[in-house]
């Protein structure tokens, strides 16, 4: 038995089964997140004025900026690696997909030593709201990154990769899902960073 | 994807190098415009706003929204007016709270 | 994947980690029964105590300790663990993982759903949520009783609910990817010539209640995250400044807010009660046009009615919350929308009944559960009206008739419509058909003792007994002229317990013995009809399937038989 729309798209909806179903993810993962950022906006109006404001200008705004850049750039060679399977040159997906994990590591790297500076400070999420939600937002999109990394490992090492010879097509259209994933933990940060660090 | 072929990919690549520029000089405005002296309200605007252009622009080209099919659009749409209301009812109910006048 | 032609066939792949729906279906409906009558059992007990308060329980009291009287942490413990279970455990993955996973493909004519694997992963994600909420019980402190609204404070410190926080993410998990299975099956795996509006009710049903499962419970399970940090971590997310438990101040950053946590939890939790009903109500249509032998009334309504009642369910979370202090113009907002919201499901209804006119009803046991369904929900359904007017529900928050209302929605209602559907779809499963006189034996008692239990609550209600009490009222001068009904209402509950063992012998027996009929015993039109029974393991059908009427095309004038079933021409 074999299930239809894998590969190619049913003619009414335009999609393949991966790609419906990574939306409809997202779309989850956004209510996900969405149920954190209320949670922010509650709180800091639940705390007396400048409470947040104060909590949050012990972050350090460099690293945090290095680490959107960082992120930034691996959405790039995300979907360079993506584009490098649709042109047929496989050392060039392995090239791409290998800088995207890179990026990724070096982002949870700078979050490492972002968070063990706080302990260090002896600021921990019990410290204040402001701490609990930082921790909580922050450390919810690493577990997304490190889900990702492991993923996109998966199909950066030869047993992942090996649906290359067999099927190209359906190893393209997962990579393809695998970055619209991607694209979407760039997009949570491109909002956590200045709500949770600038303002 | 069939509605990209080989031809058109190198267009795409300008595209997406293009809009990487455009990420990383947003972000750093973004940084510079928080040191600005203004209001709490006004920097907020200020900070989302750039954000959604940051995060249009990933969805639209990195995520290939702006050539996605009815069927995606129509869910996003819904899910994001669900989140709307998930973001800014708890709110108005901390703002328009019960009182005795 | 391309591999299923070298499955592997021994017992472990072929039954326990299946990839096909219909044994994924079977899992999900054995594991969800059996929570249901753990579920009843709890409940029985603190029945037991409502009525006899303080003497020993019967047949369960040794498990109490000495002298095996139901004490009041275990009452509480009960109570929050029945609603948990019944919910999420029971009536959820029994509505959506058993009946949607099985019959879906089958009605749009897909070979399977649309992600094999994900499906088992959402099962035993499922399973593993159930595993560690029944552990639970054995923890040292027992269970959660924070009652399953687990509102803090009270939840931050009561015992048990870190396992049912943790066990509630493992649910969730279950629900978000199933859901997501749903959606994507159904949009992409109809058969050619099944059309949106040749979709069965039922397929439309497990649709929107995919839709308000994949966007709704995300953000209950950031809350719940939240909460376990309060918990774990020391954090004071849902917890005031100032706060004193217990005699001491609590030694937490403060600054945290209850109302953040019921705002979260009842942004599912709406949306969820929907999520109860609507695949009951997709049963209750698909037996309604079967046993009168005519096209339901009104398809389109009833298709436009799910859909909007899908979207309202999202904007009136609030009217659980009317009496946290919020201000007018929030109170007027929830309360309009509630009472919008009250149109779809009236619109379904009344096309349900005047489906009724006219037809030839058979009276299958099948069918005597779908009509009871139809005056059930009708009273759930208005009883929910003065609980939406924020004047009336003042008075009634936290009483009895809640607990009436949404009981008649949800026992009366939702699980008469999912019996319908076991008897319904029992030959498709196993080829035979159940025994029709031990059905009416479980149908008019089960009625008559849901009444029994549920109506005397509204009466109690009125009066002002509030629920989650330990003793039923009794120190309340309030509740005085009515305690009579608690014994009442306790001997209800026993006999209704009585009246599914012709159900179990039923079941059980017919599995072996029933009368063995062929593929299609109730001469029905939709696709699952077509394919042998049970479906053909992995394929479902003989052919490729292709549609060309509408669900209910029964008794087409100039046709040569009363049933012009969708796949012939």
């Amino acid at each position: 038995m074999q299930l239809p729309y894998i590969i190619e798209e049913r003619p009414d909806t335009g999609l393949n089964n991966a790609k419906l179903g990574i939306w409809v993810f997202l779309a989850s993962e956004i209510m996900l997140f969405g149920g954190l950022f209320s949670a922010y906006v509650f709180l800091r109006m639940a705390a007396p004025v400048g409470d947040f404001a104060y909590w949050g200008s012990k972050l350090s705004i460099p690293m945090a900026t290095v680490n959107t850049l960082v992120l930034i750039s691996s959405s790039v060679t995300m979907i360079m690696s993506w584009v490098s399977l649709k042109m047929k040159d496989f050392e060039k997906y392995k090239m791409y997909m290998g800088l995207t994990l890179l990026c990724a590591s070096i982002f949870l790297v700078i979050k490492y030593f972002e968070y063990t500076g706080k302990f260090h400070h002896g600021i921990y999420p019990s410290s204040s709201t402001f701490m609990g939600i930082y921790f909580t937002l922050t450390g919810l999109h690493g577990l997304h990154i490190i889900g990702g990394m492991i993923v996109m490992g998966y199909f950066w090492l030869p047993a992942g990769y090996k649906m290359w010879e067999s099927e190209p097509e359906h190893f393209t259209n997962r990579i393809e899902v695998v970055g619209l994933y991607w694209h979407f933990v760039d997009l949570v940060w491109i909002f956590l960073f200045p709500i949770l660090y600038l303002l | 994807m069939s509605d990209h072929d080989n031809g058109h990919i190198e267009e795409h690549i300008k595209v997406y190098l293009t809009v990487f520029g455009a990420l990383a000089f947003l972000t750093l405005l973004t940084v510079a415009a928080s040191y600005m002296d203004i209001s709490t309200t006004e920097a907020i605007f200020l900070a989302l706003s750039i954000a959604t252009v940051k995060a249009s622009l990933v969805a639209g080209y990195f995520m290939h929204l702006i050539t996605e099919k009815q069927t995606i659009i129509w869910i996003l749409t819904l899910t994001f007016i669900f989140f709307l209301f998930c973001m800014f009812i708890p709110m108005i109910t901390v703002i328009d709270h019960a009182s005795l006048s | 994947m391309s591999n299923d032609t070298h499955h592997k066939e021994n017992f472990l792949w072929k039954y326990i980690f299946s990839v096909d729906h219909k044994i994924i279906g079977l899992q999900y409906g054995i594991t969800s029964l059996l929570f249901l009558l753990f579920g009843f059992c709890l409940m029985m007990v603190m029945r037991w105590q409502l009525a006899y308060p303080e003497t020993p329980v019967p047949i369960v009291g040794g498990l109490l300790g000495e002298p095996g009287i139901l004490m009041p942490e275990t009452y509480n413990m009960l109570g929050a663990m029945h609603g948990t279970i019944m919910i999420f455990l029971g009536i959820v993955p029994l509505a959506v993982g058993a009946f949607g996973n099985y019959i879906v493909p089958l009605q749009i004519g897909a070979p399977d759903m649309a992600f094999p694997k994900l499906n088992a992963a959402s099962y035993w994600s499922y399973f593993v949520g159930g595993v560690i909420m029944v552990t639970s019980f054995f923890m040292p402190e027992g269970a959660a009783r924070s009652g399953w609204t687990s509102y803090p404070p009270l939840s931050i410190f009561e015992t048990g609910q870190t396992m049912w926080l943790i066990g509630m993410i493992f649910l969730i998990t279950s629900s978000l990817l199933g859901s997501m299975n749903f959606i994507v099956t159904i949009v992409q795996l109809r058969a050619p010539g099944m059309s949106w509006f040749r979709l069965p009710f039922f397929v439309w049903a497990q649709f929107i209640t995919a839709f308000l499962l994949v966007l709704a419970f995300p953000p209950l399970e950031a809350a719940a995250v939240l909460q376990l940090m309060d918990r774990l971590a020391s954090t004071s997310f849902f917890l005031p400044s100032g706060l004193v438990y217990s005699g001491a101040t609590v030694d937490v950053y403060g600054s945290g807010s209850p109302l953040l946590w019921q705002h979260l939890f009842w942004f599912l939790a709406h949306p969820e009660v929907y999520v109860l009903i609507l695949p009951a109500m997709g049963i209750v249509g698909e037996v309604i046009a079967n046993n009168t032998r005519k096209p339901l009334w009104g398809y389109k309504t009833l298709v436009y009615s799910l859909v909007f009642l899908g979207f309202m369910s999202f904007i009136v979370w609030a009217h659980h919350m009317f009496l946290t202090g919020m201000g007018q113009a929030m109170s007027a907002f929830f309360q309009t929308t509630t009472m919008i919201i009250s149109i779809p499901s009236v619109a379904i209804l009344t096309a349900f009944f005047i489906s009724l006119w006219g037809a030839s009803i058979r009276f299958t046991t099948p069918m005597l559960f779908a009509l009871a369904f139809l005056p059930m929900f009708g009273i759930g359904g208005l009883t929910g009206l003065p609980l939406g007017v924020g004047a009336s529900d003042i008075h009634l928050h936290d009483t009895y008739y809640v607990i009436g209302h949404f009981h008649y929605v949800v026992a009366p209602g939702t699980i008469f419509g999912l019996f319908a559907g076991i008897y319904y779809w029992f030959p498709k499963v196993t080829g035979r058909k159940m025994s029709e006189a031990l059905g009416k034996l479980h149908f008019w008692p089960s009625l008559i003792f849901m009444n029994g239990i549920f109506m005397p609550m509204f009466i109690q209600g009125f009066a002002g007994v509030s629920r989650r009490l330990y003793d039923g009222g009794q120190l309340y001068a309030h509740a005085q002229d009515v305690l009579q009904w608690n014994e009442f209402m306790s001997i209800s509950a026993f006999c209704l317990a009585a009246a599914q063992i012709p159900f179990l012998i039923n079941f059980f027996v017919s599995l072996f013995n029933g009368e063995k009929v062929d593929r299609n015993p109730w001469g029905a039109t939709t696709v699952e009809w077509s394919a042998p029974s049970p479906p053909i393991p992995h394929e479902n059908f003989e052919g490729k399937i292709k549609v060309y009427r509408g669900p209910y095309e029964y008794s087409v004038p100039g046709a040569d038989k009363d049933f012009s079933p969708q796949t012939e021409k």
